[in-house]
Formats: structure tokens, C-alpha cells, sequence
């Protein structure tokens, strides 16, 4: 499944209505999937805490979400945008790669909660393709 | 049996008293059709799905979104016992309608964006947290009967 033009014109310029609240919502993506899917705590340990609503999880939210907008900016390939993210995940976290899936659907839902209607059926489409592309750049090393 | 918190059945509750049945059911079903496409092939009948306007504004698809969102009405009734509430539903979309149990999944994760966009920050993570649950049993509960 590649992203056509039409797809990669609607994540940017979903990004590009989102980009001055990018922090909150990649703090509140990530808040989310602890909360719904508590399993992924397990990846957070290191964190004093570990909580839905930690600080550290808001900023590492932040952080996640900072690096997707890089994936954005070099759309056409993605590949090349994320290759060292790509190798950290590979060779350092070993983050189960299932994960990527259940922080695409949070991030959906906070996309969704934040832009309302504006956050149509096609701009659900387009982001739900490019963060399966993301997931598959990021676990591209893993074996 | 699922054991449901006080606040869980609230939090289900609570929305569920908030949204427009037909509207929400209809948005969760066209953006199962337009997200992931191949579940098209369940609607056959249903004329024209060729753009995701033609979705939107096809009416079979909007009698359809509220069938489903009243059905689901049922199991917030009946939260105690979704499997037997489900029983014959899940018979018959094993044995008529012969729908991949996946589907129960995509349904349910359309359903849950489509509840963000209507209530946006209101829908805090520990809402979600609820329905998502609710969604995973109704989604068991579906697939129950399938042999």
C-alpha cells in the first residue's frame, strides 16, 4: 500500500494545521495509549513514572510526534527521513513492533479529537497509510 | 463475565446518552468503507461506493451506520451479559452474512475516532479507555458463534 499524492498533500496539510500544537498532541497520543493499552507501560519503566498523565510520557509523546513531522517533511522517503530512528529501534529499543499499530489508532483518536470534522474519512485514510508506512520504516532493521 | 467498574459503565453510559445514533453509526461506517475498502465487499448491494463522497451521501449506508449503532445500543444495555445479548447476531454474521471477524476490529476503531471527533477533549483517555474495552467484548462477543 503506497501513499499516492493526493494522501501526502492531506498529511501535510494536516501537519501543517497541527504543527503549533504538535507537543500536546504527541504528549496526549502517547498519555493515551498507556492508558487504554496499559501493556506498553512496560517500555517506559525508566520513567519515574509511568502514568497516563507523567510528564516525562507528555514530553516523550513530544518527542515521538517531533520525529513523525520529520517523516513528514521527507515524504517521498520516508525510508531515508527515519534510517536512524530506524536503526534505534532496531539495535537499542526493540519496541515490539505490534506497538506501532496501537500509536498510529491513539494517535487517530487524538488527531480526531483535536480537528473534529475537519478530520474527514479521506484525512483519516491518508494518516492511518502514512503511519503504517512509519511503522514499517521503523521495524524495517529488526531481522 | 466482564467485570465492569462503576466508572466504566459511567463513562459508557454518559456518552452513550450524548451521541445521535444514526449520525454516529453513520460516521463509523463510512469510514470503515473509505479507510479500509476492501470492506466493501460486504455491500455489494449497496450502489454507489466509488469515492468517499458517494459514501458519505449514500443513504443505504446511512440506514446501515444507525442499524449497527442501535444493535449496539443492546449490548450497553445488557453489559453484564453481551455474549448472550449477541448470541444470534454473531449466528448470523457467521452463518448468512459470512463477515470476517475483523471487521468487528475496524468497526470498532472507527467508531472510537468517530466518538473523538464529536466530543474532542471531552473524551478524555479514560473514556476511551472504556469504550475501547466495550468494543473488544461486543467484538468477542460478535465472533462467538462462529465455527
Amino acid at each position: 500500500m503506497t501513499l499516492s499524492a493526493h494522501d501526502k498533500e492531506l498529511v501535510a496539510k494536516t501537519w501543517t494545521k497541527i504543527a503549533p500544537k504538535a507537543a500536546q498532541i504527541g504528549g496526549e497520543a502517547l498519555g493515551r495509549l498507556i492508558a487504554v493499552f496499559p501493556q506498553t507501560k512496560t517500555y517506559f519503566s525508566h520513567f519515574a513514572d509511568h502514568s497516563a498523565s507523567s510528564p516525562q510520557i507528555k514530553a516523550h509523546g513530544a518527542k515521538v510526534l517531533g520525529a513523525i513531522g520529520q517523516a513528514v517533511s521527507g515524504i517521498d522517503n520516508v525510508s531515508a527521513s527515519l534510517s536512524k530512528l530506524s536503526e534505534l529501534h532496531a539495535y537499542n529499543l526493540r519496541v515490539d513492533p505490534v506497538n506501532f499499530k496501537l500509536l498510529a489508532h491513539t494517535l487517530l483518536v487524538t488527531l480526531s479529537a483535536y480537528l473534529g470534522a475537519e478530520f474527514t474519512p479521506e484525512v483519516h485514510l491518508a494518516w492511518d497509510k502514512f503511519l503504517a508506512l512509519v511503522a514499517t520504516v521503523l521495524s524495517e532493521k529488526y531481522r | 463475565m466482564v467485570h465492569w467498574t462503576d466508572e466504566e459503565r459511567q463513562a459508557i453510559s454518559s456518552t452513550w446518552a450524548e451521541i445521535n445514533v444514526e449520525e454516529v453509526g453513520h460516521q463509523a461506517l463510512a469510514r470503515v468503507l473509505v479507510v479500509y475498502p476492501w470492506t466493501q465487499r460486504y455491500f455489494s448491494t449497496f450502489g454507489n461506493l466509488s469515492k468517499p463522497s458517494a459514501i458519505a451521501g449514500n443513504p443505504k449506508v446511512r440506514a446501515h451506520g444507525k442499524t449497527v449503532l442501535v444493535a449496539l445500543g443492546d449490548a450497553i444495555k445488557n453489559l453484564d451479559n453481551v455474549k448472550a445479548t449477541y448470541a444470534k447476531l454473531s449466528e448470523l454474521h457467521s452463518e448468512k452474512l459470512h463477515v470476517d471477524p475483523e471487521n468487528f476490529k475496524l468497526l470498532g476503531e472507527t467508531l472510537i475516532i468517530s466518538l473523538a471527533a464529536q466530543f474532542g477533549a471531552a473524551f478524555t483517555p479514560d473514556i476511551q479507555a472504556a469504550w475501547q474495552k466495550l468494543m473488544a467484548v461486543v467484538t468477542a462477543a460478535l465472533s462467538k458463534q462462529y465455527y
